[in-house]
């Protein structure tokens, strides 16, 4: 067994970004397992544009925006194994993995950071009646035989679901010559962002049906066409609104769930809330020396986040391995008042040693609302939002100084005030 | 192409293909023909899974002859074949005094049907070998004969031994006609006309349309459909035993069942239907499904399911399994009618109607028949060791294409380049588990694909999900 400082679980955009965060930070023996032939995760089929705005004010495609972490994690010679696919974590940090080049290979971690990712929430889930036929695809396994493999996944196309993969599959369908009939949403607002509904389905004249879902699949062999309907406030389909579309493909855009099969195996605590783990502000989980950032965390709608979420993971990484950082600290709670939801981090030590990064998602849209971040009577943030949505990630950042000289026996109470 | 055999079997379903295995054993010539493209294509490969104790059919029935001795069978025949069973036991639960007579007559039952180990167990005795299940839970039969296996490896396993036993396999043919000529039976097909000394119907589904094909005497099958629930295998230990709900006349209710793999099945509904061809789910049934399984598990987390399907039942509306030489057609068999407990009588009937044939063609024992046939390597139940030896052997052990089963390439080859082996993607599914897992295939579907053309060298746009029509892709973008 081979001891490594610090293994990070996935070469995508978070395990990239963690390396290069825990390199800047001092450390040196650092190890990249990849499961793929290559680096760059989901991004390599990314083709689209609109990467990097945030990071590098520059809109790059998937790909490009990987290799400029690639090519950092090149010049600072960070080893990466590819092909190399983890079976087994335990909560003693030993990694074992599997590789044509090693075979079955084990390793010792000093730190662990999580970078998995996330996986699409398949038909299945759903529950959707109907046959089970050919022609229905998550949008990213589509997006991977549009982009990477080169095939035509089908020729009509409707949308279940407004994901942003959903929404970006819509344009890139209507680019290969098939006819993307509709893309239809449950929720009475988009899952996805506003960009993505303008530039995707408006720009293209791609009708989004809010409030309305498919109720039945047809064909016995390959789709044929699907049955929607409206729903109610409860979700259920409104009897006498039913519609047949004929089509021959489904592409599902109905979620993500972060890949957290290993956290799971070495004891990570999972929040029920987010799918990932529970964390604190350096991003560490509930096992000591574990970490994770990206979207095995929490699902987020720009790389930029997950790019900057794993470099403090890869820091605190850093640090942990340096002994900075071990030893019992205790948290302040982070609790999610009304309307917020999958706040991350959960918990923040009472004397965080950098200003801490709080995200989470509205649980409805909200117009003209206040978000607030407040212990007892003492408020650290408040930011008035002309519109909140379930789609967009809030973001915001609280002062180290305002947090240490909080309350240490009361929670953090995060909040959106709606407006009257 | 051969199309003269000694026995011609119709049906490639767990009955045909184990009727073909245990006629291998004789020194017999015999072709198995499939309609689908795939063996394993109807109700054996979308049931319950469970080996059933015997205790339900009517005593003195053929379903309970060959339920008890059938499961009496197993560990010998999944032995020789490497195929996955358990012997959890099944309790039938009643939740309630007033389906207590249930249990008991359920357990006089089983006495006269000769089915061993039978107990009534009451309520505190169910809470402590099933603390998640309802409370209300009032007396159970605990069945100890009772067990789980993998259906569909039960059947490839069968037609894998079969195949290397010398039957033929032909897919993708079904029979249109049968009749005699020259003291022969003639079977025809679209691709073929087949002639055989003797022929048995093991046609499930349609196994009546196969009989009366030569019979004056009609048999009338009646499709009842079961929808089903499929639950993440987080859930495996939830339960020990299978939990049945007392019966109905439609049969034996709403299960929560784990399968050998550690999924859990809720279901199956029970609804005559006209289309013998139909996998519909329908809203209705799910729901069904759903809050009968509630019942035995009140606790079922919302969000547990990966997916949803539907099986047929070939149920004969004589309410019996029709086995053996048809009356007015001398050397035609049936396994006509064969449904639940079908899969836990499949070997007992597959040895009874090998006799029944080889007798009737007083053939002589196969002195090369070589029961053994060894299952896949399944990488993930390997320790380190035996995993660090097998990817020495063959490097693809090491790349695992199917992340939620953990399924290697390695395995996905061997599946299509086995005997009877994958010619399409469900086939690699239930041959490997490969796309059986909680992201139901969203990301090894590109690469299974890309493999399946490789090893069986036709282009990625022909292949088939399962039946034809069934295609994943339309051809190349820029073509």
């Amino acid at each position: 067994m081979k001891n490594v400082d610090i293994v990070i679980i996935g070469g995508g955009p978070a395990g990239l970004a963690a390396a290069i965060g825990a390199y800047e930070a001092g450390a040196r023996d650092i190890l990249i397992l990849e499961r793929e032939n290559a680096l760059g995760g989901i991004l390599k089929q990314c083709i689209h544009n609109g990467f990097g705005l945030h990071t590098f004010k520059e809109e790059l495609t998937g790909p490009e925006y990987a290799q400029r972490f690639i090519d950092k994690v090149r010049e600072y010679n960070i080893p990466y194994q590819l092909d190399s696919m983890v079976l087994d974590i335990n909560a003693e940090k030993v990694i074992t993995c599997v590789s044509r080049e090693h075979g079955v290979q084990q390793f010792k971690a000093g730190a662990i950071i999580l970078c998995m990712g996330c996986r699409e929430r398949p038909r299945g889930a759903l529950g959707t009646p109907g046959e089970r036929c050919s022609g229905i695809f998550t949008a990213g396994t589509a997006q991977k035989l549009v982009n990477l493999e080169g095939y035509l996944p089908g020729k009509k196309v409707v949308i279940l679901g407004s994901g942003d993969i959903g929404l970006i599959m819509a344009r890139r369908m209507t680019f290969i010559g098939a006819e993307v009939l509709c893309c239809v949403e449950v929720m009475p607002f988009s899952g996805g962002l506003k960009r993505n509904i303008v530039q995707c389905l408006d720009d293209y004249n791609i009708p989004l049906y809010l409030s309305h879902t498919v109720i039945d699949i047809h064909g016995k062999d390959r789709l044929t066409g699907v049955t929607i309907a409206e729903v109610d406030s409860h979700m259920n389909p409104i009897a006498g609104t039913e519609q047949y579309i004929e089509c021959d493909t489904l592409l599902l855009s109905v979620g993500l769930l972060p890949e957290n099969e290993l956290s799971e195996m070495a004891g990570v605590k999972i929040s029920p809330n987010t799918s990932g783990a529970v964390v604190d502000e350096t991003l560490q989980t509930s096992v000591p020396g574990i970490f994770a950032a990206g979207n095995v965390l929490h699902v987020h709608d720009l790389v930029d986040f997950v790019s900057e979420e794993s470099e403090l993971a890869g820091k605190s990484a850093a640090n942990y391995v340096k002994q900075a950082q071990q030893g019992t600290v205790s948290h302040r709670q982070v609790v999610m008042g009304n309307g917020v939801n999958a706040i991350v981090p959960q918990q923040i030590s009472f004397t965080p040693d950098h200003d801490v990064h709080m995200m989470f998602r509205p649980r409805a849209v909200y117009k003209g609302a206040v978000i607030t971040a407040s212990v007892g009577e003492q408020t650290l943030y408040t930011k008035k939002a002309r519109i909140l949505a379930p789609g967009e990630m809030v973001n915001f950042t609280l002062k180290k100084d305002d947090l240490t000289a909080a309350n240490p026996d009361l929670p953090l109470t995060v909040e959106i005030k709606e407006a009257a | 192409m051969e199309t003269s055999y000694d026995v011609i079997v119709i049906g490639g379903g767990v009955v045909g293909c184990a009727v073909a295995r245990e006629l291998s054993a004789y020194d017999l010539k015999i072709a198995l023909l499939e309609k689908a493209t795939d063996i394993c294509a109807g109700q054996s490969r979308a049931n319950t899974a469970i080996i059933h104790g015997g205790y339900d059919a009517k005593p003195g029935t053929l379903k309970a002859y060959y339920n008890v001795k059938g499961n009496g069978m197993f560990d010998e025949i999944c032995g020789e074949l490497d195929v996955p069973h358990e012997w959890n036991t099944s309790l039938v639960v009643s939740f309630g005094p007033d389906e207590d007579p249930q249990i008991d007559e359920l357990y006089e039952r089983g006495l006269k049907n000769g089915v061993p180990g039978l107990e009534i167990i009451d309520h505190d005795e169910i809470m402590r070998r099933e603390p998640n299940i309802n409370p209300e839970a009032h007396r159970a039969l605990l069945v100890n004969n009772g067990g789980i296996v993998c259906p569909y490896e039960l059947t490839t396993a069968y037609a894998e031994n079969a195949s290397i036993n010398g039957v033929t396999f032909f897919r993708s043919t079904p029979v249109t006609n049968i009749f005699k000529e020259n003291g022969s039976w003639i079977v025809e097909t679209p691709s073929a006309r087949f002639s055989a000394k003797a022929v048995v119907n093991c046609a499930g589904i349609f196994s009546d349309e196969i009989h009366n094909m030569v019979s004056a005497d009609k048999l009338e099958i009646q499709a009842r459909k079961g929808e089903y629930y499929l639950v993440d295998k987080k859930y495996a230990s939830t339960f020990h035993a299978a939990i049945f709900q007392v019966p109905s006349a439609m049969g034996k209710g709403i299960l929560v069942a784990r399968t050998v793999d550690g999924t859990v099945l809720l279901g199956p509904t029970a609804e005559d239907i006209d289309d013998k061809t139909e996998k519909r789910t329908t809203a209705e049934g799910l729901a069904k499904a759903l809050a009968g399984a509630r019942r035995t598990w009140p606790n079922l987390p919302g969000r547990a399911f990966i997916t949803e399907f539907t099986g047929l039942r070939a149920h004969c509306t004589r309410n019996e399994f029709i086995i053996g030489e048809a009356a007015d057609a001398p050397l035609f068999f049936d396994a006509a009618g064969v449904e639940s407990p079908g899969l836990t009588s499949a070997p007992a009937i597959g040895k009874d109607l090998a006799k029944m044939v080889s007798e009737a063609l007083h053939a002589a024992p196969n002195a090369k028949f070589n029961p053994i046939r060894k299952g896949i390597p399944k990488f993930r139940e390997l320790s380190n060791e035996r995993r660090a030896e097998l990817i020495a052997q063959n490097p693809d052990f090491s790349k695992v294409i199917c992340r939620c089963e953990t399924v290697t390439e390695a395995e996905i080859r061997e599946a299509i380049r086995r005997p009877v082996g994958a010619v399409n993607v469900d086939g690699i599914k239930i041959r490997t588990r490969a796309g059986m897992g909680r992201c139901q295939a969203g990301f090894c579907t590109p690469r299974t694909l890309e493999i399946l053309s490789e090893e069986l060298g036709v282009p990625l746009e022909t292949l088939l999900k399962s039946e034809p029509g069934s295609r994943y892709v339309y051809g190349k973008i820029f073509d």
